[in-house]
């Protein structure tokens, strides 16, 4: 069969452009966070939408509804206990983290009923992707861009030096929400691409690699959106020609190109 | 004079521990500072409360006549902040990435670096001699030129007042040299204010026209001539040292 015919498919297509999409978020957000060491709000974010999903599931509606504003939520309550408990961010990221966990054992635990469904998002799984979640998938990914292109600068003085930033007048706590909020978005997102399980690998692999070719900050975001997009399509190719699970081969992917990336850092570029 | 910063009564306190009291000082047109004080004797503390990066339970502030609170004219500031050593090596910003930050405080939203702040950063790079350096990552520098990066950025927006936390600490002698006779240019031929703070009190005589010696409240703000004859720092320092800090750069 010729690779290409699968393109044909409906649901390949559905699965390619909701991953180009959700590819470039996760890239663009992983670089500000990657290096403003916040690389585990993704993990800690992802727990909590667990929880927001099994709420979804038990309710009996749409899961990604519930999931987004209890992620929106969890994401200001990390900044909040960040700032009032005088506690790091990684402390406040495993307590809410935590917390969404226990919620969606609990949930499972006394409902019995959705335990299937629940894996599906655990695990994700890109090729079942609906019409809706694609739509809902372009046009969010496409509403953070342009929030992340606007505030682009004001983004890139923080990440540098938060000090600094300030004594130019930009408001960083104000920056700050918006970054955690756009992030809790982007994960609800990534939650049928790659998983609740791996969302973290999704935001923080392209931006280590491209950081290992790094040649100045725009240049840097281009490359790890590039690598996403790259490795979103591939993965999506060779797990339906492997019958391997989709999420899993685009994370193997971005680690074969993170390797790759270092090896010519090391090598070539030395 | 016109004041620049002019500061009343502030007090600033961490958890339980008084680190500024009563501080109050006026900043003029023209007036290069230098600012000592032993370790902890709440130098940074009181440059972080001017600029509004720590707020002040008690006293005012005002900056070119505006309170602090309504203060907006930040380009018409320039910071330098301590700590380089504190920099991710790994960071990927160009030099020219990183001066171009200083112009923020002159966009309205949306943020645009357009071909005119382009030149305006490589104006600025060429004056601190240092267009070299341009492309190259900040990371990949030695502490002496990212010193210079940062003192780039805060010069970026031709400020009126320059405040800069520990310039002189990351160069060698004669970059160091370089490095104040530029603010010496800055202060003579343009008229910046500027606030330093320093250890080297030898160092605020060689090149600034005022000392201000910090000690939790301020003991002492004058000239350095003033300085050497005063008796209050004669008890804080002995005469000897004294004499010794007034003397080491004749």
């Amino acid at each position: 069969m010729n690779i290409l015919n699968i393109l044909q498919y409906g649901f390949i297509q559905r699965a390619i452009i909701s991953g180009i999409f959700v590819a470039l978020l996760c890239s663009v957000l992983g670089l500000f966070l990657v290096l403003r060491r916040l690389s585990l709000i993704g993990d800690g974010l992802s727990h909590i939408s667990f929880g927001g999903v099994a709420l979804g599931l038990f309710l009996g509606i749409f899961p990604i509804y519930i999931a987004i504003p209890i992620a929106i939520l969890g994401a200001l309550a990390i900044l909040a206990i960040t700032e009032q408990m005088k506690v790091y961010g990684d402390a406040a990221i495993g307590i809410i983290s935590s917390a969404g966990i226990a919620g969606g054992i609990i949930l499972a635990s006394i409902s019995h009923g959705f335990n299937i469904d629940l894996l599906s998002y655990l695990f994700g799984n890109i090729l079942a992707i609906t019409n809706l979640e694609m739509y809902l998938s372009i046009g969010l990914s496409l509403l953070v861009i342009i929030i992340i292109s606007f505030f682009y600068y004001d983004l890139f003085s923080i990440t540098f030096n938060e000090e600094h930033a300030r004594v130019t007048g930009i408001n960083v706590k104000i920056i700050n929400m918006m970054l955690v909020v756009l992030t809790a978005i982007t994960v609800v997102l990534s939650i049928r691409v790659v998983g609740i399980m791996l969302i973290s690998a999704f935001i923080v692999l392209p931006s280590v690699t491209a950081l290992q070719l790094s040649r100045g900050f725009r240049i840097t975001v281009i490359i790890s959106a590039i690598i996403s997009v790259i490795a979103v399509i591939i993965g999506i190719f060779t797990s339906f020609l492997l019958n391997i699970p989709t999420g899993a081969m685009i994370v193997v992917i971005n680690l074969i190109f993170l390797l790759l990336a270092f090896g010519y850092r090391k090598v070539v570029a030395k | 004079m016109k004041s620049v910063i002019s500061v009343s009564g502030i007090r600033f306190r961490y958890s339980t521990v008084d680190v500024l009291k009563d501080v109050s000082f006026d900043l003029e047109v023209g007036d290069y500072v230098g600012l000592a004080g032993y370790n902890g004797s709440g130098k940074t503390t009181l440059i972080k409360v001017i600029l509004g990066l720590l707020k002040p339970y008690t006293g005012n502030i005002s900056i070119m006549g505006l309170p602090l609170e309504k203060f907006n004219l930040w380009d018409k500031i320039g910071y330098m902040p301590q700590n380089t050593s504190l920099l991710n090596p790994g960071f990927p910003a160009r030099v020219e990435e990183i001066v171009s930050l200083g112009l923020l405080s002159q966009k309205r939203f949306p943020k645009i670096i357009t071909d005119k702040d382009r030149r305006a950063v490589a104006e600025v790079l060429h004056r601190l001699n240092i267009e070299e350096l341009k492309n190259l990552l900040i990371g990949n520098l030695s502490g002496g030129q990212q010193q210079k990066v940062f003192l780039a950025r805060a010069l970026v927006t031709k400020p009126e007042l320059l405040i800069l936390d520990e310039p002189g600490n990351a160069l060698d002698p004669s970059t160091r040299e370089q490095f104040f006779s530029i603010l010496e240019e800055l202060n003579k031929k343009h008229g910046t204010a500027i606030i330093f703070i320093t250890h080297d009190i030898g160092q605020i005589g060689k090149y600034a026209n005022k000392i201000m010696y910090l000690e939790h409240t301020v003991v002492f703000y004058g000239s350095f001539e003033e300085f050497c004859k005063s008796e209050e720092m004669s008890r804080q320092f002995g005469v000897s040292t004294q004499h010794i800090i007034c003397h080491q750069h004749d």
